[in-house]
């Protein structure tokens, strides 16, 4: 592993160029990569070996929490801590209940989706290497960007330069730590 | 050779067979409801009408779901369109299996009979628009606007795949227009043909409700016909993992969608416990039918919606299969729930005569309906996200 280095990074001008070559690397062996796009590519997260989050999971969870309290407050206040007879209904009147607490559940799923988003990705994070990479602006507009993380266990300075580059890509660069 | 003929429904296509099934089904079906009929008229024609309104929704739903996707655009949109287009090219069909309602009318709806209708005041204001020449000719009216409505979007259709030249726009524009147009003429059919079965009841909710469980009955019906289309050429190749889970996905919605109206026709009637309001729901959680109404709140929406949650079940092609066949049975439960507990059944649910009739329109239904899919390619062949549906890189 080679000290200073964070990784390597290839430069694509269009999403298909980037898919088949994050495949490509894939079916190389490479596991410690990652991809930078401008906006969402449908086939990427498989192409880069992707398969399954655990944020559905959390956003289920939290779901399922911000239902229950949502239903379980409604009927800790109006029948146990204050009722009231409203109208000869039942004080445990649960078809009320129920739009509450369906929005305490779009609650509890968003902000679990969210935070759990955040957490997962390690955000927020103030420092990442590939920013030394003076064209990585251009993520954020018109370019794709492949990085083959240094940690990988295949990684080797040159070898992995000289994959990158019969990838086609605009131009490699090395990623400073 | 045409272009298009490698993109027609294949010879040996399983939908083949069943089709035949269904066309002996449904003379089946016919000639035990007419024998029915003769002793007892009255159920044959109730049952007929549930059977209508149920079978009815699939093509009825299939527009506005076409239209839909002629808006919004998109890849889902394109695979089924053809699919979809041919679900409404039966609506003449339909038409014409309406008539023997029109002509039953008398044994179907309380304000139909002058003898209620002479001791009842409420009937009695309602009867300018409650009367049956007027009925008739609002029915010929929906179907006018429908069959017109379908024939253009068909039409247009194969126009784009002879000439490559865009006519999409119009397409999107008459859906547009198209779509208004269906909510408003199948809020009116509905309020017509089921909400009047129970003339003094009125909600505000119940054309909306209708329309969205026609979308899920469409819906409901299109996977399973795409699923079964998928195992082969042409639909083969475009039927990836990723269409699957774009229609479970909107499988997912409507299903909460219905369970959304459902709930909220339910919680204003519930909360203002009118007299004139309640019947309604009182008649349909008593004898029997609170069985019927869990069965819906349990395999209509629960179940359903917690399978649709996982993302491997929508990318399954047999288990998306199997959730849209239990949602379409759900959708025969729910409109016989919503239609039948206005008839005196001595506390039956369901008799004899509902699965004839059920089995009669639905058998050949079917039938026609596989007719019309097969008279196109299955396809859109000059759509513009076809590349992009096949997997290839613009």
């Amino acid at each position: 592993m080679s000290a200073g280095i964070y990784g390597l990074m290839a430069e694509f001008s269009d999403p298909s160029a980037l898919v088949s070559a994050a495949r490509k690397t894939r079916e190389a062996g490479y596991v410690r990569i990652d991809a930078y796009t401008p906006y969402p590519i449908e086939e990427l997260d498989e192409a880069i070996g992707i398969h399954h989050t655990r944020l559905p999971m959390i956003a289920l969870i939290g779901g399922i929490v911000g239902g229950l309290a949502g239903f379980g407050l409604q009927y800790w206040t109006s029948v146990i801590d204050y009722p009231i007879n409203v109208g000869g209904r039942p004080l445990f009147s649960w078809p009320a209940f129920i739009p509450v607490a369906f929005e305490c559940t779009i609650l509890g799923a968003a902000l679990s989706a969210v935070f759990g988003m955040l957490g997962l990705n390690g955000l927020p994070q103030p420092y990442h290497p590939v920013f030394n990479v003076p064209r990585f602006a251009l993520a954020s507009r018109d370019r794709f960007f492949l990085c083959i993380e240094a940690a990988d266990p295949n990684f080797d300075a040159d070898e992995t330069w000289s994959f990158l580059s019969r990838l086609q890509p605009r131009q490699v660069s090395q990623v400073d730590e | 050779m045409n272009p298009g003929e490698a993109y027609l429904l294949p010879r040996d296509s399983p939908l083949e067979q069943m089709a035949t099934f269904a066309g002996v089904c449904g003379l089946v079906g016919f000639v035990v409801c007419g024998a029915m009929a003769v002793a007892t008229p009255a159920a044959v024609a109730e049952s007929y009408l549930f059977a209508f309104l149920f079978w009815s929704g699939i093509p009825l739903g299939s527009l506005a779901i076409l239209m839909l996707q002629h808006i919004t655009g998109g890849a889902w949109g394109a695979v089924l369109r053809r699919i979809l287009e041919a679900a409404t090219r039966t609506l003449p069909l339909l038409a014409i299996l309406f008539l023997p309602i029109l002509f039953s009318t008398g044994l179907l709806f309380e304000w139909a009979r002058p003898e209620v209708v002479e001791h009842d005041l409420v009937l009695q204001h309602k009867r300018a628009y409650l009367n049956v020449p007027f009925f008739a000719f609002r029915a010929v009216l929906y179907f006018v606007v429908w069959i017109v409505l379908s024939h253009f979007l068909s039409e247009w259709s194969r126009r784009q795949d002879r000439a490559p030249e865009s006519i999409g726009l119009r397409l999107e524009n008459i859906s547009r227009g198209g779509l208004l147009l269906f909510v408003l003429t199948m809020t009116f059919a509905s309020i017509d043909w089921a909400m009047s079965l129970e003339p003094h009841w009125y909600s505000t909710m119940y054309g909306i409700l209708f329309i969205g469980g026609q979308v899920l009955s469409a819906l409901a019906f299109v996977i399973p016909v795409t699923a079964v289309l998928a195992a082969r050429p042409p639909m083969l190749e475009v039927m990836t993992a990723d269409r699957f889970q774009d229609l479970g996905k909107l499988l997912l919605a409507f299903v909460m969608v219905w369970a959304y109206f459902s709930f909220s026709q339910f919680l204003i009637i519930w909360s203002a416990d009118l007299p004139e309001e309640t019947p309604w729901y009182l008649r349909r959680l008593s004898q029997g039918w609170q069985w019927a109404a869990i069965a819906l709140i349990i395999l209509h929406f629960m179940l359903p919606f917690v399978l649709l949650l996982s993302r491997d079940l929508k990318r399954s092609r047999r288990w998306l299969m199997a959730v849209a066949a239990v949602v379409l049975a759900m959708r025969a439960i729910d409109l016989s729930w919503l239609v039948l507990p206005a008839f005196d059944r001595g506390g039956l649910l369901w008799v004899p005569s509902d699965f004839a009739a059920f089995l009669g329109v639905g058998g050949l239904w079917f039938y026609y309906y596989v007719r019309q899919l097969r008279s196109a390619p299955m396809l859109p062949l000059n759509d513009e996200s076809l590349p992009e549906m096949r997997g290839l890189q613009p």
